[in-house]
């Protein structure tokens, strides 16, 4: 127990003595949340949109009215005829076109059909889809108010959004973004511990000690535990202050399932650390075998849906993926243990996995 | 210009408050084998780098193979080798492979190279491993080769730092069979050791303590001027005073 | 004191692929006894060393340590030993309290509990004891990691390499640190590619290319040199050195710091006679100045002697 204590002790204070990497570690997940939040976020405001009005009058002017009270459009111009809208489009000066036909509120009167074109700059199709939508919406709720109803019964579907009803990129990015921060903090770092000591000739002196092998690994990765947590913690914070990000669930299980989350990538870490000689080695087996996945394959950035069925077979294996789901969960569905059990019980067993492989390779002596 | 290949006056480096180099003058012959003794942090290093040219003298003055260190230091460079026992070849290239980067580096002709490459690998023989990685052959031929391809631009000087630690007796004898060669071909030899009875093999030594030079002359002399067996005893009476021997 | 040897290892040879880095060595370590491994770089002294203190298995023999097997006694005997690795392994971010007080905590002990024990080395290190150990100078990370070997009061003392790249005033305090330690009967096994400090052992064995060469008092492996040797002295060291190798009866000649080291093959001639006969021999080839005398051997010919007979054979 003395000896286990100790090498705690001695752990941290490598951590501590580390001032660049502890900040680096600690600045990390707050620079990642305001870079998410701000930059890469997939919502959109403020849509430069030119309105194409050949005859203005009151239903139109009804429409325009709405655009431009919403959040987000920005109404840049009001033109007669589409001449100059190619050229808007390619100057980047727009981004949408709005194309009403002539006479619009008497064609509304006598309930003929009313041909509107909308145009959308589709470089980006993701942003290109959800401009369409969002102006689509405004189109419809107009039309809806302003056709006066006939005499069938008109069937309206209305369809929401439930959970993240404004589509709030940052209420996803944050689940996905303490998944990240975790595989870093927890399986990099520990990687990194083992193999320096390997590197450094160190772990030549920990190997002729009595103090078991086990002991090592566990003194090891406690310390990081800890900053995994404080990780954690400060994304949640600063998800909150800043972007109101909500948990509707509960807290504790939330911090729970985070430190299974952690431990699974403690685990990995020990797994690398086993099969890379160097600290470059396994700096590299991290990056590639952990982050790439964690960003790539979790849902985090890419929906999984829209993964080939090969990729998606792959995202099965990464634990990051059953870890998203469940933090979103927690946070933006407000779900319980009693729905996210089979994720939970899937981590686990990749988290027993992982420490068998971990513990079956770890040497006591050298090769 | 001095007749030297090495002549310092003087010399002098400090860094911050910490005189590392504390005027020391001496001058090495021509074809002359000097030993640069000193403990760990006498100073040593500090005076080597000044003379190789990269470091500036606080004051003082030196030039090497002619040329002033301060004013002149790439000319210097040009006309030295170097070799430390740290870091000398690349370990994942092969003996051909170094030589020719090395060759390319100071700027010799690719006929040179390729001529004075066959001499240097018959001189060791090393002939029939032109094409091995270097870290698959012995240390102690990697140490004659790292000091073959130092002399492969013909330098006027050549400094050698630490070079032959850790080689068995024989190795080490050979490599200085080599040293022995080269200086009676007229280049002058620099050699920083703490392997006091390998600074026997020098012509002349001097010691170096606290950055200043405590003892130089020819060995034998050093070594009588202090009453002493061996150098060890002379070293250990200049830095620990207090110490009996 | 117990009969039974500090270390007893029986044929060990270990292979890294097609390379036997130990090559069926077998030796003893009595109690007490203050035992050098001499042998340059790459000569087995490391993998001998890591066989004996449990972090390498042998492929072939035995070895035991304080009567443990070092194969299955493992746990046992890693509580037992005091081992030193060739590279620096301490932590250099933490200061030097803190390495030793982490080594004393491994071991399930204190540092107060070994006062007594590291006191000599503890008084040169006391100075400095909240410096970093990495910004100690080579000659006390040295003493910090003998420190930090003998924290646990260990019973053996294993040592691999711990005065290379250190100057020479501290391998001298260094060794005088481990007579003491020898003088209050820890047995020492001490590995060293320096040839001078042979002569600090009780015992000590040769060693090259995964064999020992030869094992004795270091007195005795020097007295028993074969053959007449003889130091030569003169201005030209390598025309001298030429020459000599040209003599008929040259069995050897090497440059030995100022002078020469020459060997005669001749057992049956006297060497009074032989040094008469080379004196005419290089004043006839130009050397006149040259001085011929007939020395004892040193570890170092005696080295050279045995690896020269080991390429022969």
């Amino acid at each position: 127990m003395k000896a286990f204590l100790g090498f705690v002790r001695k752990e941290t204070l490598h951590l501590l003595r580390d001032r660049q990497t502890l900040a680096i570690l600690l600045l990390l997940p707050l620079i990642q949340v305001l870079i998410f939040g701000f930059a890469v976020r997939t919502d959109v405001r403020k849509i430069p949109i030119a309105v194409v009005d050949p005859t203005p009058d009151i239903a139109t002017l009804e429409l325009r009215d709405r655009l431009a009270a919403s959040e987000r459009f920005h109404v840049v111009g009001v033109a007669s005829s589409s001449q100059n809208l190619e050229t808007q489009f390619r100057a980047g000066s727009i981004r949408q076109a709005l194309v009403l036909p002539s006479e619009v509120e008497r064609r509304l009167g006598r309930g003929d059909s009313l041909l509107i074109q909308l145009l959308t700059d589709g470089s980006d199709p993701n942003t290109g889809g959800i401009m369409q939508g969002y102006a689509t919406a405004v189109i419809h709720r107009w039309y809806g108010d302003a056709a006066p109803a006939q005499d069938g019964l008109r069937i309206e579907p209305t369809s929401r959004l439930r959970y993240n009803p404004t589509l709030e990129s940052s209420h996803l990015f944050v689940p996905g973004l303490v998944a990240f921060v975790l595989t870093i903090m927890s399986a990099m770092m520990t990687a990194i511990s083992i193999t320096r000591e390997k590197e450094t000739g160190t772990m030549e002196m920990l190997l002729v000690s009595p103090i078991r092998p086990a002991a090592i690994v566990v003194g090891k990765v406690i310390p990081y535990i800890v900053l995994g947590f404080s990780g954690v913690i400060l994304v949640l914070i600063a998800a909150r202050v800043v972007f109101q990000v909500p948990l509707r669930g509960s807290l504790t299980l939330l911090l729970a399932e985070c430190g299974l989350y952690i431990i699974t990538a403690l685990a990995l870490g020990i797994v690398i650390s086993t099969k890379a000689p160097t600290q470059r080695t396994a700096m590299i087996f991290a990056l590639a075998g952990l982050m790439m996945p964690t960003m790539l394959l979790s849902g985090f950035i890419f929906p999984l849906d829209s993964l080939p069925g090969w990729l998606q077979a792959i995202s099965f294996m990464v634990p990051a993926r059953w870890f998203l789901v469940v933090v979103r969960g927690i946070m933006i569905k407000g779900a319980g243990l009693a729905t996210l059990w089979q994720e939970t019980l899937v981590l686990l067993g990749m988290t027993a996995f992982f420490l068998l492989v971990g513990s079956r390779k770890l040497a006591i002596r050298l090769s | 210009m001095s007749t030297y290949a090495i002549d310092a006056h003087e010399l002098t480096r400090r860094f911050g408050q910490f005189t590392a180099v504390d005027a020391i003058t001496f001058h090495v012959e021509q074809g002359e084998v000097f030993g640069f003794l000193g403990a760990n942090g006498a100073g040593k290093t500090t005076a080597m780098r000044m003379l190789i040219g990269l470091l500036v003298p606080t004051s003082g003055s030196a030039t090497v193979a002619g040329y002033d260190i301060s004013t002149q230091a790439e000319q210097v460079r040009r006309r030295i080798g170097y070799m430390s026992q740290r870091f000398s070849l690349y370990e994942d290239l092969t003996v051909q492979e170094n030589i020719t980067l090395y060759g390319g580096i100071y700027g010799v002709s690719d006929r040179d190279i390729t001529t004075r490459t066959g001499g240097i690998l018959a001189r060791i023989g090393l002939e029939h491993a032109g094409n091995e990685l270097v870290r698959e052959i012995p240390l102690g031929w990697k140490q004659q080769l790292a000091f073959c391809v130092a002399l492969l631009h013909r330098p006027g000087v050549v400094f050698l730092d630490e070079p032959t630690g850790g080689v068995d007796p024989i190795t080490r004898r050979r490599f200085w069979e080599l040293i022995y060669e080269t200086a009676a071909q007229g280049t002058s030899v620099l050699v920083t050791t703490h392997y006091l009875d390998e600074a026997e093999y020098c012509n002349r030594i001097s010691i170096m303590v606290d950055g200043a030079i405590a003892a130089m002359g020819v060995p034998s002399a050093v070594r009588n001027q202090f009453g002493a067996a061996t150098l060890d005893d002379v070293f250990l009476r200049l830095t620990r005073p207090g110490a009996g021997v | 004191m117990s009969l039974e040897p500090a270390v007893d290892a029986q044929g060990l040879v270990r292979r890294f692929g097609d390379d036997a880095a130990l090559d069926n060595v077998s030796l003893q370590v009595q109690p007490g006894e203050l035992y050098g491994v001499i042998g340059p770089d790459g000569s087995g002294k490391t993998t001998l060393f890591r066989v004996l203190v449990t972090l390498l298995l042998p492929d072939e023999g035995s070895a035991r340590v304080l009567g443990r097997d070092v194969v299955n006694d493992l746990w046992d005997l890693r509580a037992r030993v005091g081992y030193m690795p060739g590279r620096f392994s301490l932590y250099p971010d933490l200061s030097v309290a803190e390495n030793l007080g982490f080594f004393a905590s491994l071991f399930n002990t204190t540092v107060a509990a070994a006062r007594e024990t590291i006191a000599p080395i503890w008084v040169q290190l006391e100075q400095f004891s909240a410096r970093r150990a990495g910004a100690l100078s080579g000659g006390m990370k040295q003493k910090l990691a003998l420190c930090c070997a003998l924290v646990h009061r260990p019973e053996i003392l294993i040592l691999d390499e711990p005065t290379t790249g250190v100057d020479a005033v501290s391998r001298r305090e260094f060794w005088g640190l481990l007579r003491r330690l020898r003088d209050e009967g820890l047995p020492i096994v001490v590995s060293t590619p320096y040839m001078d400090e042979a002569g600090l052992c009780d015992r000590v064995s040769l060693m090259q290319d995964g064999k020992l060469l030869v094992t004795d008092r270091p007195a005795e492996i020097e007295r028993r040199y074969p053959l007449p040797l003889f130091a030569v002295r003169g201005d030209n060291v390598l025309g001298l050195l030429g020459a000599l190798r040209r003599f008929p009866h040259a069995a050897s000649v090497w440059p030995f710091g100022e002078s020469l080291h020459y060997t005669d093959a001749r057992t049956d001639s006297e060497p009074g006679m032989i040094a008469r006969e080379l004196s005419q021999y290089v004043e006839s080839a130009g050397f006149r100045e040259a001085s011929i005398q007939p020395i004892a051997a040193g570890i170092e010919d005696a080295f050279m002697w045995y690896m020269s007979q080991g390429q022969a054979a």
